[in-house]
């Protein structure tokens, strides 16, 4: 942990971390909503990155444990008036909830069963959804009474200290002892269990954390933007960015994934101008990656400094 | 009169989403690739046969013709310029193909899907069916193209049973299904094998594609949910299945419309969902698939 404090990573992030933090005094409120928007999808996509790069598992339904989080917060504070740091709290216990409830089934199969069965969750609770619209609002969206703050500076600075945070504590997980059983879990299921550790014990603690942030994270996007609807926390499109992200920024580099979504986010604003063909694009760029490298961008950087 | 409308309705779709979900599956068995553009080569067969028809006015068999032929040269497409650079990639370790070609195809799926909304708008389009006209099946009111689909899925899955089961080309495939080393040693390009399959499969999802147009009519929206019925018939019958998967299509079409016409057609999904979890929490291996 020392070392850690010590290292060039360190210094780099605290750098990045205190510049991104002086935006606000000289940016326009336009680009700080978008770098709010950004944040908050980096801790999806870190959330996503723990299960997926550690645990070795492929969740295709990130959106479930998002829109979970965010639908519960927003309902409560909708139906009820509790105060919104309660409704956060209460979205992401939900979220907690729901990932133990989805993680019994789908940590019985490997796999593309795996991925099936939670991209089956985020259809249900699609569907669910719009057939309670009355509760939930339907297609139309949920609107919600309170909203974080309406200066965009506060906005940015809660996004920016939310993701920071997260951050360290889902890649000080990711080194620690539990994240290196969790990694040879993935690796070699077999093994790493005749040595004697708790496989699934692991592999469901990392969900429950991974739901946890994604939880969290929905919640805060939601007060911030004062709706929830299908379109921004549920759909499969989301939970596409989401993967994309991380694989994008770097598998198993926790870090890597928000600059991935960060890149996204800002990358579909500049493309904006190409109308229709911004996605195209974004797509395009990311399948390159992909296919030529797959490390990523984090990936990439990290392994040619373990070379020197 | 309504429990026949049910059979007789439940019976197309069934074989629609049969005919999807084999080419899937014979993909998977094969090379052992989850094509997550399946949604997208659909509607791109789909929407290139409107557009024939449409744009450039040719009649119907051609229009159907030009959107199976352009599915399969997407199809082809699909291997040369995702799968198989993953497939050959030395810096991707063999155990994260699979996640690596999942992502992938899903991205691919969706660049297609992007380019048809950018060149013909994101509205529904419906392909001019082959044939037209009503009849009346003991009171219940058929339209002649539901038939047509019915015929045709069933004609074609046969055509692919006896064209895998019966002919050298066919057996070769199967070979190369079970042990694709062996069937190497034999002095058989693999890479030869895995072009006839995908193209195989083009046509395939191509003519589902079509006839779904002449059927329900498709837009760019109805990708994500494509693929996600195949996928979910496909794991529901066994991976590699292709018997599994056919007795899933009807599982899940039956299902889908009983929900419709005896509930509300806003539930529709939900039976067939949670069907889905709940025979991947008994019987994680599927209907007929081998563990």
């Amino acid at each position: 942990m020392i070392g850690f404090f010590k290292s060039r990573l360190f210094w780099i992030s605290l750098t990045i971390v205190i510049v991104a933090s002086t935006l606000p005094w000289y940016v326009s409120g336009y680009i700080l909503g978008l770098l709010t928007v950004a944040y908050y999808f980096g801790v999806f996509a870190m959330a996503w990155d723990l299960l997926f790069g550690f645990a070795g598992e492929v969740n295709f339904g990130p959106t479930f444990l998002i829109g979970v989080g965010a639908y519960t917060a927003g309902i409560i504070n909708n139906q009820f008036g509790i105060s919104v740091s309660m409704c956060i709290v209460i979205g992401a216990l939900a979220s907690v909830v729901a990932g133990f409830v989805l993680a019994l089934p789908a940590l019985r199969v490997r796999g593309p069963y795996f991925g099936l069965t939670t991209l089956v969750a985020v259809l249900i609770l699609q569907n669910f959804i719009v057939v309670f619209a009355d509760l939930t609002g339907g297609e139309i969206g949920l609107t919600i009474p309170d909203v974080l703050s309406i200066d965009a500076g506060v906005n940015y600075w809660i996004a920016l200290g939310f993701m920071t945070i997260s951050a360290a504590i889902l890649y000080g997980l990711s080194q620690s002892p539990v994240g290196l059983v969790l990694q040879a879990s993935g690796q070699d299921p077999v093994q790493a269990g005749a040595l004697g550790f708790n496989i699934v014990k692991h592999k469901l603690a990392a969900f429950i954390v991974s739901a946890f942030f994604s939880g969290l994270s929905g919640a805060l996007l939601v007060f911030y933007f004062g709706t929830a609807s299908v379109g921004t926390v549920v759909d499969i499109a989301v939970g596409v960015q989401v993967i994309v992200a991380a694989v994008l920024g770097g598998r198993r580099t926790v870090l890597g994934a928000a600059l991935g979504a960060i890149f996204l986010i800002v990358a579909g604003e500049f493309l904006r101008p190409t109308g229709e063909l911004a996605t195209f694009i974004v797509s395009a760029v990311a399948l390159v990656v992909i296919l030529f490298f797959p490390g990523g961008f984090l990936g990439s950087v990290l392994s040619r400094e373990a070379r020197q | 009169m309504l429990g026949l409308q049910i059979l007789i309705d439940g019976f197309a779709i069934s074989a629609l989403y049969a005919l999807g979900a084999t080419g899937f599956t014979l993909i998977f068995g094969v090379s052992g690739v989850l094509n997550l553009s399946h949604g997208a080569i659909m509607v791109l067969a789909a929407v290139a046969a409107w557009a024939a028809a449409s744009v450039f006015h040719l009649d119907s068999y051609s229009g159907a013709l030009v959107g199976i032929v352009i599915a399969a040269l997407c199809s082809i497409a699909t291997y040369f310029a995702v799968v198989q650079p993953i497939q050959r990639s030395n810096k991707i370790p063999n155990e994260e193909k699979e996640i690596f070609v999942l992502t992938a195809t899903l991205l691919w799926g969706i660049m297609i899907q992007e380019l048809i909304a950018y060149f013909f708008t994101n509205n529904a389009k419906t392909v001019l069916p082959i044939v037209e006209g009503v009849v009346n099946i003991v009171g219940v009111r058929t339209p002649k193209n539901e038939i047509f689909t019915a015929v045709v899925c069933c004609l074609v899955i046969g055509l692919l049973w006896f064209l895998v089961n019966r002919t050298r080309t066919g057996k070769v495939v199967l070979a190369a299904s079970m042990n694709p080393r062996g069937v190497t040693i034999l002095g058989f390009e693999l890479t030869n094998i895995y072009i006839i399959v995908w193209a195989i499969y083009g046509v395939l999802a191509g003519i589902a594609g079509v006839l779904l147009g002449m059927f329900l009519g498709v837009s760019s929206y109805s990708v994500g949910p494509l693929t996600a019925s195949a996928f979910s018939i496909v794991v529901l019958g066994g991976l590699g299945s292709v018997s599994g998967s056919l007795i899933a299509a009807f599982v899940v079409g039956y299902l889908e419309t009983f929900t419709a016409y005896m509930i509300s057609p806003a539930y529709r999904t939900i039976p067939a969902l949670l069907l889905l979890v709940i025979v991947m929490y008994i019987r994680p291996q599927g209907l007929l698939g081998r563990r």
